[in-house]
């Protein structure tokens, strides 16, 4: 197949010699590189800062919240519904994000769907993880029938369209009175039922992925080593391979993680994804959009929010990328061209640098243009 | 190599084959098509149902209708047999018509977007391979990961609100104050003098006169109302031309070929003078006649190159053709400026030229340029939320790849060899790094038919992506299947063509036949 690009060919001019990795561990080498990386720490700041306030402000699986509305209490109309929060003098005010046209507080529905988001998110990663692992790993290990059965399963459901699931599923969650298990549990879980159903699609590219990585893996040396001593297959899998595709797995999944993210979104916005009375980031922005012209802010403040959680996650991705990447060398193009060395430049090291792993695509995009 | 398409198409064939009786079965479990009439209190409701179920063959289970719906569908493969049967939609109309509407509306949408996507990003992502590290560097990695994070809906919606409401609301008083102008100027500066590159005062020089060549600008438009009546005439073209004519001849031969330069100068010239012939003709302009002129654009480019002769005609011809190409484009565009003014007073426009919704305004009157400028209007929007999406990961994919390219051995070979950069990174290492971008670009022409259903929601476009969408609200399994046929035919045909072209373009690369 085509697909055996031959593009693993090590780097050679302006590298550097790898000094940084000396009596350090894998796990240790990867922190460091990670820590280094100062948009990976902003990113993992702002979503840590996000995720801590979604969960305790509103209150999360019937535990109450430090702020004193909830998402579905309306109560009456301060300044008209406008946001009461300023940056100069550092006011937070009875509504810092405003209120709807009935008087709900935007501050409480906003982050009650950025929960919804980040479960959604952290569902699919989990589910598309396992999946893709398991089913790329005995693919890819095992080869023949195995391989061939499961690829052409990855064929077809990488050819069905994630609305078209999302719509079905939708369907069957609103039919409550037909008392089947599935729909009683997709109408009281509606979030938990549309991240397992997205999760059990999105799987495929990671299978791919980590057939790929096993495929050459397996080939290697020492895994010879450790089949002629007298290894299991699981063994091998688990403790000799595995490890060695982590950094494919993690990075892949963040990936995975911050276009679910768009995804959820879109579907709600499109009226198939988490529908009302609960409310998303994407929802809030589609119920709201006819109100720009009076009322902007109850669709700046959630579109802000899905901004800055997926650029959070797409920065982490980028800075375990380079973390993980065994390849990412501190190249620097001046020096390669400039043979009077280093111009003082050798200290940049961010992320941004080195080429990426040619598996990696960047998230797909959440418009119907490629994924649909 | 013929053993291996064979192969990839009974594959292919097979795939789609389960995958469509699966999406078939996912559609019909969706809802109940007939759900509509069940509450309807009217006496004709048994009719009703019994018209739709008759329509819809309801009577006979999803699992068996499937089958019903691929007798018809595989008598599209005979070739002019003109029995193709897709079944018809809730509304009683053939979905064969329906795709065909759609697909127009959608290749119309995404293929100008898909272009722009491609020139831009593939452009961005080169210049900032090349100046690594630098602040365009982390400015464009910064807006590339933006523009991931950004949901669609969320951009399409600004756009209406900011690109069509506020600048029809412009549009109506084109006034731009001094300060604005200013402003502007400044903001436009800083963007140069960041991206230009070099020592702090080269950055500063060029910085500094497109701040003041902006802010001259449009104070000048401002004051000529512009706006209203804009236009570009034969002395911008000319100078616009000699611009172009540099940029290409540095691009293309380098500024030393002086036969490369001179021909692109005469180009510009010869197009100068063809302006002014070429007005008349204009007026009666159709689209074949717009094609036609094109193409003579780029022989009389090849021509002039030609007749300069020299030891490298090749270049000479091929700096000349694009740069007779641009100019030719250039005056095209003037002449749609022209008619600016009619389509902007239009009856049916009245002075809101920038449309939010539709691919066209209804009923609109007018020659050839009045509705380009309507479908121009009506595409600028959903064309630039398009963009956004595609820009970003084909800027970060080309840089890396050009990156990765820059890294190797024979860019190495070719610097120590003398080679000047131009040739190094337009001939060695670009050429290269197009590679793994050819296979991507093949994947989303593929995509391109699927439409954009978002895009296609928020600005009303009705391609395929709301052929699909309606279908989904409606049960109706026909248009839902008709459109996914043809995504995954495309996709699954176009996917074989990135295989196939990457192993031509990659000699390591081999099919296993």
């Amino acid at each position: 197949m085509a697909e055996d690009s031959a593009s693993r060919i090590a780097s050679a001019a302006g590298v550097e010699p790898v000094l940084e990795a000396k009596g350090l561990s894998q796990g240790q080498i990867v922190r460091k590189r990670f820590l280094g990386h100062s948009g990976a720490i902003i990113g993992l700041a702002v979503f840590a800062f996000i995720f801590i306030m979604a969960f305790t402000s509103v209150g999360y699986l019937g535990i109450p919240g430090w702020w004193k509305y909830t998402h579905e209490q309306v109560s009456p109309l301060v300044n008209d519904g406008a946001p009461t929060s300023s940056l100069w003098p550092l006011a937070w005010g009875e509504h810092p994000f405003g209120q709807d046209r009935i008087g709900r507080d935007l501050f409480a529905m906003t982050m009650r769907g950025a929960q919804q988001s980040i479960t959604i998110m952290i569902v699919i990663g989990l589910i598309a993880g396992l999946l893709g692992v398991v089913v790329g790993a005995i693919a890819g290990y095992f080869r023949g029938w195995a391989e061939a059965i499961l690829m052409r399963l990855t064929d077809v459901i990488i050819i069905i369209p994630a609305l078209l699931l999302a719509a079905v599923m939708a369907q069957l969650a609103g039919r409550r009175d037909q008392g089947s298990w599935f729909a009683s549990f997709a109408s009281t879980n509606g979030v938990l039922a549309l991240g397992i159903f997205l999760g059990l699609i999105s799987w495929v590219s990671l299978a791919r992925l980590m057939r790929g990585e096993f495929l050459s893996l397996r080939e290697r040396e020492f895994v010879d080593a450790a089949r002629i001593s007298g290894a299991t297959n699981a063994r091998i899998i688990f403790k000799h391979i595995l490890p060695n595709a982590v950094g494919v797995l993690i990075v892949n999944v963040t990936l995975t993680m911050s276009a679910a993210i768009l995804t959820e979104t879109a579907l709600s916005y499109l009226g198939v994804g988490v529908k009302a009375p609960d409310t998303s980031l994407g929802l809030l922005i589609s119920q709201n959009q006819q109100a720009f012209a009076t009322r902007p802010w109850l669709f700046w403040f959630p579109g802000m929010f899905i901004v800055l959680i997926c650029l959070s996650i797409n920065f982490i991705g980028d800075g375990l990328r380079d973390a993980f990447d065994p390849r990412q060398k501190k190249f620097n193009a001046r020096k390669a061209k400039d043979p009077l060395g280093p111009a003082g430049q050798t200290g940049a090291v961010t992320g941004l640098d080195a080429p990426e792993r040619e598996g990696y695509r960047p998230g797909p995009p959440a418009d119907g243009t490629r994924d649909w | 190599m013929v053993t291996y398409i064979f192969r990839r198409l009974v594959t292919a064939a097979f795939i789609l084959l389960g995958a469509s009786y699966f999406v078939y079965l996912l559609t019909a479990a969706s809802g109940d098509p007939l759900e509509e009439f069940r509450a309807n209190p009217t006496p004709q409701k048994q009719q009703l149902i019994d018209a739709r179920t008759e329509l819809l063959q309801l009577d006979t289970p999803a699992p068996l209708r499937y089958f019903k719906w691929f007798g018809g569908a595989v008598q599209c493969l005979v070739p002019f047999g003109n029995s193709c049967d897709l079944g018809k939609n809730i509304a009683g109309q053939p979905i064969t018509d329906a795709l065909g509407n759609a697909l127009v509306q959608t290749l119309t949408l995404v293929t100008a977007a898909t272009v722009l996507a491609i020139l831009i990003g593939i452009t961005l992502g080169i210049v900032t391979a090349l100046r690594q590290y630098s602040t365009l560097d982390y400015g464009v990695t910064f807006m590339a990961f933006l523009f991931f994070s950004l949901p669609i809906f969320w951009v399409a919606v600004l756009l209406k609100e900011f690109g069509a409401i506020g600048f029809n609301n412009f549009l109506r008083n084109p006034e731009v104050t001094v300060p604005v102008a200013l402003g502007i100027g400044v903001v436009l500066g800083i963007v140069t003098a960041v991206a230009a590159g070099g020592h702090l005062k080269r950055r500063l020089l060029a910085g500094a006169v497109v701040f003041a060549f902006v802010a001259a600008v449009l104070t000048y438009f401002s004051a000529t109302e512009w706006f209203k009546t804009p236009g570009l005439g034969p002395v911008v073209i000319a100078i616009a031309g000699i611009g172009i004519a540099f940029a290409v001849t540095l691009l293309s031969a380098g500024l030393k070929k002086r036969k490369a330069l001179q021909s692109a100068l005469i180009a510009v010239a010869v197009g100068v003078v063809l302006y002014f012939l070429l007005q008349p003709l204009l007026n009666e302009a159709t689209f074949i006649m717009i094609v036609l002129l094109a193409v003579g654009f780029v022989l009389i480019g090849m021509g002039i190159g030609y007749l300069m002769g020299g030891y490298d005609r090749g270049q000479s011809m091929r700096a000349a053709a694009i740069t007779s190409f641009l100019v030719g484009f250039l005056i095209l565009l003037d002449r749609y400026m022209q008619a600016w003014p009619s389509y902007f007073n239009n009856s049916r426009v009245r002075g809101r030229p920038v449309a939010t919704i539709g691919a066209s305004t209804p009923n609109i009157q007018g020659d050839f340029w009045v509705l380009g400028l309507d479908s121009f209007t009506h595409l600028i929007l959903p064309t630039l939320a398009l963009i956004h999406v595609s820009l970003a990961s084909y800027t970060r994919f080309t840089r890396a790849s050009m990156l990765e390219i820059m890294n190797m051995d024979y860019i190495r070979t070719a610097r120590a060899k003398g080679l000047s950069e131009r040739t190094v990174v337009m001939r060695h290492a670009f050429r290269n790094a197009l590679i793994p971008i050819a296979t991507i670009v093949a994947f989303d022409i593929g995509a391109l038919i699927g439409g954009a259903v978002i895009t296609e929601t928020v600005f009303s476009v009705r391609g395929m992506g709301f052929l699909f969408l309606d279908g989904i609200a409606h049960v109706d399994p026909n248009p839902v299947m008709g459109v996914f046929i043809c995504v995954a035919i495309t996709a699954m045909v176009f996917n074989l063509i990135a295989d196939l072209a990457y192993s031509a373009l990659d000699p390591r690369v081999r099919v296993k036949a």
